[in-house]
């Protein structure tokens, strides 16, 4: 039993610190802020999410200790991070900063160009 | 549903009233007699049995917990490719759902799943902007959030 659990914690700090090193080579490599956005938005949300839950899991059979909080940081940010991912692409594209040159087409370019001339008429 | 629970909890009170026992585990007993009453009276409730909707709320987070799962597993094959050959767009999205917190929930659903990041919601609530990692195939991708995300937070909401 106790070899089960020693492996799950192993493996769940492992996993997060391995996305969040991944998170990291993909803000660096990716070219633009949007798909940048996608790499730290996503694999970090998982990776701390998944040491959490390895420490939580460590404290939990070696030391008796249940602590909720590790539990309620776990859902903030399962909560959150999607909500400032979705705020920083916002506030880049409402500042005017171009896709990558390879972007292939650009839906909401045309509504704001829609609402222009319905606000000018 | 606030009604539906908030009456099992009246009835649970009831129970310990009746058994004249003030104990947890009589509540636990009157909470699970209520239950059962407000089951058989289901019909004369404007909404459906409240446990539906609660196990239709599990399944939604499931439903989260995979997206999250499939989506850094798609980043990191995205990230460790040796060339970047992705090529990234921004598409429209026409939902039916019309309560804030449904689009708020759908947007958050969006961002986690594999590939997509929701930019901006058009004014009117109708039309959510997604940026995609790799714009292959709209038309699927569009039917797919429709199919699983948009159906299981009307299942909650029904």
């Amino acid at each position: 039993m106790s070899v089960i659990v020693n492996f799950l914690i192993g493996f769940f700090v492992l996993a997060g610190a391995f996305l969040c090193l991944i998170a990291t080579f993909g803000v660096i490599r990716l070219p633009d802020v949007y798909t940048r956005n996608h790499a730290a938005s996503k694999a970090t949300t998982l990776g701390v999410m998944s040491i959490l839950l390895g420490t939580f899991l460590y404290f939990y059979a070696f030391l008796d200790h249940f602590n909720s909080r590790l539990i309620l940081g776990f859902v903030f940010i399962f909560m959150t991070s999607p909500v400032s991912g979705h705020l920083i692409n916002r506030a880049a594209y409402n500042s005017g900063i171009k896709l990558w040159d390879r972007s292939v087409r650009d839906d909401l370019k045309e509504y704001n160009e829609q609402v222009l001339k319905k606000d000018k008429l | 549903m606030a009604f539906q629970i908030l009456l099992n909890i009246f009835l649970a009170f009831l129970w310990m009233f009746i058994k004249v026992s003030a104990d947890p585990i009589s509540f636990i007993k009157g909470y699970l007699f209520g239950l059962l009453i407000i089951f058989v009276l289901r019909r004369f409730f404007k909404s459906r049995f409240y446990l539906f909707r609660i196990w239709s709320f599990v399944k939604l987070t499931l439903i989260f917990f995979r997206e999250l799962i499939l989506s850094n597993i798609a980043i990191v094959k995205i990230v460790l490719k040796p060339k970047l050959d992705m090529s990234p767009g921004i598409f429209a999205l026409e939902t039916d759902l019309t309560e804030d917190w449904q689009i708020t929930l759908l947007s958050s659903l969006i961002t986690l799943t594999p590939g997509t990041l929701v930019i901006s919601v058009s004014d009117d609530n109708k039309i959510l902007f997604v940026h995609a990692m790799d714009i292959g195939e709209i038309e699927t991708e569009i039917s797919n959030i429709k199919n699983t995300f948009e159906r299981a937070i009307l299942e909650v909401s029904r």
